[in-house]
């Protein structure tokens, strides 16, 4: 499904960013992405949707190839991704309805579906009495929300999330990871990068630890070693 | 379709003070550009209408039968340079010189003037070379005594026009290139105040076509708005002028289309590049 094989990612300007990534996210997995900032988190990210490219090594993501993508393919490789942000990116103009619809009409769906679809999901997080606020008129925990919503209204096959929790209070944080985990339970798998070690500690989750590039740390594999009778690094 | 009008109304909506600027900025250009061809046009007209008063006189001698001139006159008429060929008897040239010259009238005894054949060029033949071709074609009729065609004053305004056409050709080019230059950074503003927005789109699938639509119809939509503000501002100068200073000539409805549909144009072009430019860097 995301497979990374000897991925390395070398900035013009900003040096190495990763170095040789090797790793899997299979069907339905929820995977952490932890490690301190700069350690390239982010940039694993930005290329499961393809908005960087490797410089080595191959992405693929549902089929779709890192070196053989194109343009167009983007498009529709991220309608069946839901990507979500720290900072949310919606459209300040829009209620939380359109901005959830947007994501629909983009594909062409007809309205119809795009009603039912968009108050399902209102009410899916949380949000149904809010339907008509904006953006700026949401806490930080409703805006993700509103962005869960968003990302979720395609049906994807994995939520990428990138520090979703980075901006909200622990009140708020609990209730989106809820939320995240709910939409795994239900089969969408999750990729989500985060400094929030609480959160990492308190579920049983598989945690890929990055360092300065390269993977230092992958619960699976030490899943596999210990099954194998290998010691785990701590 | 519904949709990309929605989005394009919506633009307009969030962003009026910019929209509006933007407007503005494509009404002023092309107003300018306006004015730069009302001119040209008025001078083109200027000259035309000098242009028409080139016109070549063969004398003829006296004694010269009446039919013999007629027979030139048929002849001459018919040279594809010339657009009417008119005799001047003896008794009319009195005539005209009397009536020239006012209280001076009576110092011309009848038959003191020559008779005359008058040829006037059609347009695009009235350059000096052509000129002094058919003036020699005319001098070979055996009874014409002299053929004068103002020489000098022919080729002081052929190179005037010539000059007026080649600075209007390059000032036209070049205030076109300004409008499209200011034009273009307006509507570039436009795109980027709205980066983010597009970053978003990409971000949940929009296609490069249907980011772009909204976009080309807002630029085809703030061009022919500032075309139309431009050609009201125009009349308006031109008005002004004809009341205050001197009667011009407006535009023709070839010329005011041609106007709007430059703006239009501008506006989609400038959004085109704006937009892909914008497109293929997120």
């Amino acid at each position: 499904m995301i497979r990374f094989t000897h991925v390395s990612k070398e900035y013009a300007r900003g040096g190495l960013a990763l170095d040789d990534v090797s790793f899997h996210v299979g069907k339905g997995e929820f995977a952490f992405l932890t490690g301190p900032s700069g350690a390239g988190k982010s940039t694993i990210l930005k290329l499961v949707y393809m908005e960087e490219f490797p410089t080595e090594g191959d992405v693929r993501v549902a089929g779709v190839h890192s070196g053989s993508v194109r343009r167009a393919e983007i498009a529709q490789l991220r309608r069946k991704l839901g990507v979500v942000f720290q900072d949310f990116r919606l459209l300040e103009e829009r209620t939380a309805e359109q901005n959830i619809a947007f994501a629909l009409e983009v594909t062409g769906a007809p309205r119809s579906t795009i009603t039912t679809k968009v108050s399902r999901l209102l009410t899916q997080v949380g949000l149904s009495s809010k339907a008509n606020a904006l953006p700026r008129e949401l806490s930080g925990g409703e805006q993700q929300r509103v962005a869960i919503a968003r990302a979720l209204v395609n049906d994807p096959f994995v939520l990428i999330a990138d520090e979703p929790t980075g901006n909200l209070d622990d009140r708020a944080t609990r209730g989106v990871f809820q939320l995240l985990r709910d939409i795994n339970a239900a089969g969408t798998a999750v990729l989500m990068a985060t400094h929030n070690l609480d959160l990492v500690r308190r579920s049983d989750y598989r945690v890929i630890e990055m360092n300065r590039g390269q993977i230092v740390y992958d619960s699976a594999d030490a899943a596999a070693d210990s099954a194998d009778g290998r010691p785990t690094p701590a | 379709m519904g949709l990309t009008l929605r989005e394009t109304l919506l633009a307009f909506r969030r962003a009026p003070l910019l929209s509006a600027l933007s407007v503005m900025t494509i009404a002023f250009s092309l107003f300018s550009l306006g004015l730069f061809v009302l001119v040209a046009v008025n001078i083109r007209d200027a000259l035309q209408q000098v242009e028409e008063r080139v016109e070549i006189r063969a004398y003829i001698a006296d004694g010269t039968p009446v039919e013999a001139i007629a027979a030139a006159l048929g002849d001459i008429g018919s040279f594809p340079e010339v657009a009417r060929a008119e005799g001047i008897s003896q008794d009319e040239a009195l005539e005209r010189a009397r009536a020239e010259l006012g209280e001076f009238r009576d110092v011309f005894d009848a038959a003191f003037l020559p008779a005359s054949i008058e040829v006037r060029m059609k347009p695009g033949f009235r350059d000096p070379a052509t000129v002094s071709a058919v003036a020699a074609r005319i001098r070979t009729y055996p009874f014409v005594d002299d053929v004068r065609f103002g020489e000098e004053w022919v080729r002081k305004l052929y190179n005037i026009r010539n000059i007026a056409t080649a600075a209007g050709i390059i000032l036209g080019v070049a205030f076109a290139a300004v409008a499209i230059i200011i034009i273009g950074a307006t509507i570039r503003m436009a795109v980027l105040a709205r980066g983010r927005e597009i970053s978003i789109m990409r971000l949940v699938g929009a296609t490069d076509g249907f980011i772009r639509r909204p976009f080309l119809l807002e630029g085809l939509a703030k061009g022919i708005l500032g075309g139309l503000l431009a050609l009201g501002l125009t009349y308006l100068a031109h008005s002004l002028i004809s009341r205050t200073l001197v009667e011009t000539r407006f535009f023709d409805e070839r010329i005011i289309l041609a106007g709007i549909a430059f703006g239009a144009l501008i506006g989609f072009l400038g959004s085109a590049v704006s937009v892909g430019r914008h497109l293929r860097r997120v």
